[in-house]
């Protein structure tokens, strides 16, 4: 050990910030943990107020709130899941197949531009839509006659909302790593179906289909990984303090975000958070133990 | 002539309608907002928004040139931000996947697994904030801005397998040339490193152009609020667009408040649209290094 720090002393120094860095925003919050257990009192700080043993995890499964916001982050995600894979491989295998360069890239830009607006961009587009006054949707609405919608306070609508949005925003991206894996398929099977009288639909089932099958089963994999983390922009940006929806689309990140600022039960929202960080946790040990056995080459430990 | 075969044809027919119609999609939202933003005040009001701007009108733009103090102020935020931020963390995420790539460090795999275990568990939101706030005391802080978004495990990978397809010869060549490791790192291979390096500072740079949470958690402080807590103020605060109707002098009633809002909308997209095809390109070869393995 101290013969290969004298010999590499350079390469320690260098790794200093970062081992710093994380400490400090990491592993530092980690102990912090502890609050979870505690009654906070913002005389004594993190690590001298109380022990209240598991209180805060009562006070957090009693009252209601857990499996309401647990299953609303894990079936958003579920949704955001399966309908995102299912346009980005769409749209991968359309652009990939297209011969035209010029519409292929105006294609490809349109889609992506989204992915470059912060939240808060569209957070406005979406008000601007879908608010009852003078969003866009009413007009549509009354234009053709059909009684106006009040949005923001019918918490149906919602989900279809949110989840258009996340493919608004994430389908262009996502569909770039489907598009690469299309394009390093070797030509020559192409060629040879082609040659054998296989149409376009036969090669990308016979062809495209299985051969991007591993890249897949990884995107797939490790989004599931993430199921239990709720995507806090999109939710926060949306609904925002808009008590009428929170049935509806309240997950663990938003409900805990909240508890922080606005109310004072900051043990509470310590035991929402390591309660996410431990079911995630287990959930990406898992997935990754799957990955493992599928594809060695992309676990990520 | 061009001729198809039936599948073909076919193919075509339905692959063109489908990504019309999401390129349709994706950009009618966009398109809403600024015809929304060049109508006038009354009639977005009481007609509601359309495709095309109804009657064109400035209003929305020339109230936020009327009073541009805070939104030039905020910009400035946001620039100050992206700059030492984006330089920072790259320099940073490059030292480091640097040396957790190097081959004949023995101990990269322990540093490697430090960095790499707080991606997959983390003390959550609330121990973070109260360090944050009430230990590292970064409160109204600019700082408060730039720490959170520094360094991150995702880019320190994908950096690696960058620095990976490097070949090793270059740092033995260095060491015989009598180089310290500082310097090969600084002086060989953050040259040859450009391209992962431009990637990775986008990737960084984007999520600080767009970041409003922090300021939401640590920002009181008007002076230091960036674009985009800006215009989510501007969006879910009346008191704001009172408080801009005092500045210009115009009465409250006035004001076009829609129109407004909307052309601070264009505002905050349009420097992300000029840098478009920029991004567009290191992003999109980012997307092939990030597919190899970290």
């Amino acid at each position: 050990m101290i013969k290969e720090f004298r010999k590499n002393r350079m390469l320690f120094l260098m790794m200093v910030p970062s081992v710093v860095y994380f400490f400090l925003l990491c592993y530092l919050p980690m102990a912090g943990t502890v609050l979870a257990f505690k009654s906070y009192r913002f005389d004594k700080g993190i690590f001298g107020s109380p022990w209240a043993g598991l209180a805060n995890f009562e006070f957090f499964f009693r009252s209601g709130k857990a499996l309401l916001v647990t299953s609303n982050t894990v079936l958003y995600n579920a949704a955001f899941i399966v309908s995102g894979l299912v346009l980005q491989l769409a749209v991968a295998i359309v652009i990939a197949e297209m011969g035209g360069r010029f519409i292929k890239k105006a294609a490809q830009s349109i889609l992506l531009f989204p992915f470059f607006l912060s939240w808060v961009v569209v957070g406005a587009i979406v008000y601007n839509l879908f608010n009852y006054d003078y969003g866009y949707l009413n007009v549509l609405l009354q234009a053709m006659g059909l009684p106006q919608q009040d949005f923001y306070s019918s918490p149906g609508w919602w989900k279809y909302i949110l989840l258009f949005f996340n493919n608004w925003k994430y389908v262009g991206y996502n569909s770039l790593i489907y598009l690469a894996a299309i394009i390093g398929i070797d030509r020559s099977l192409y060629e040879a179906a082609a040659i054998d009288g296989a149409n376009v639909f036969q090669r990308i089932r016979r062809i495209t289909l299985p051969l991007i099958v591993p890249t897949t089963v990884i995107m797939v994999l490790l989004s599931i990984g993430n199921i239990f983390r709720g995507n806090f922009d999109l939710f926060y940006q949306l609904v925002g303090t808009n008590g009428l929806l929170y049935d509806a689309t309240d997950v663990i990140d938003t409900f805990v975000f909240r508890s922080l600022l606005g109310s004072q039960d900051i043990g509470m929202s310590a035991a929402t958070g390591l309660y996410q960080s431990v079911v995630c946790f287990v959930i990406i040990l898992i997935t990754n133990a799957i990955v493992r056995r599928v594809q060695p080459d992309y676990s990520l430990f | 002539m061009l001729t198809y075969t039936k599948d073909r044809l076919l193919f075509n027919v339905l692959g063109y309608t489908f990504l019309g119609l999401l390129c349709l999609l994706c950009l009618v939202p966009l398109l809403l907002v600024v015809s929304g933003s060049l109508s006038g005040e009354e009639q977005l009001v009481r007609n509601g928004f359309r495709l095309l701007p109804q009657k064109l009108s400035l209003d929305g733009y020339r109230m936020v040139f009327k009073a541009p103090g805070d939104i030039v102020r905020a910009f400035g935020v946001s620039l100050l931000v992206l700059v030492a931020g984006t330089s920072l963390g790259a320099f940073l995420t490059a030292m480091t996947s640097y040396v957790i790539g190097r081959k004949d460090f023995k101990y990269r795999n322990y540093f490697s697994f430090y960095i790499y275990f707080t991606s997959v568990f983390s003390g959550g939101l609330v121990p973070w904030y109260l360090l944050m706030v009430n230990y590292y005391h970064m409160k109204d802080s600019v700082l408060a801005l730039i720490v959170p978004l520094l360094m991150n495990v995702f880019y320190i990978l994908v950096m690696k397998s960058f620095f990976a397809s490097i070949p090793e010869a270059i740092i033995e060549s260095g060491k015989i040339d009598g180089a310290g490791e500082l310097r090969i790192f600084l002086t060989l291979m953050l040259p040859i490193a450009k391209p992962g390096l431009a990637t990775i500072a986008l990737f960084i740079g984007l999520g600080y152009w767009n970041d409003w949470a922090n300021a939401m958690l640590f920002i009181r402080d008007p002076n230091l609020v960036p674009l985009q807590y800006y215009l989510y103020n501007l969006m879910n605060k009346t008191e704001m667009l009172n408080n801009l109707a005092g500045k210009t002098g115009m009465p409250i009633p006035d004001i076009p408040k829609e129109t407004f809002k909307l052309a601070m909308t264009v505002i905050v997209i349009a420097p992300v649209f000029f840098v478009y095809p920029f991004l567009q390109r290191f992003i999109v070869s980012g997307v092939t290094i990030g597919s190899v393995k970290g």
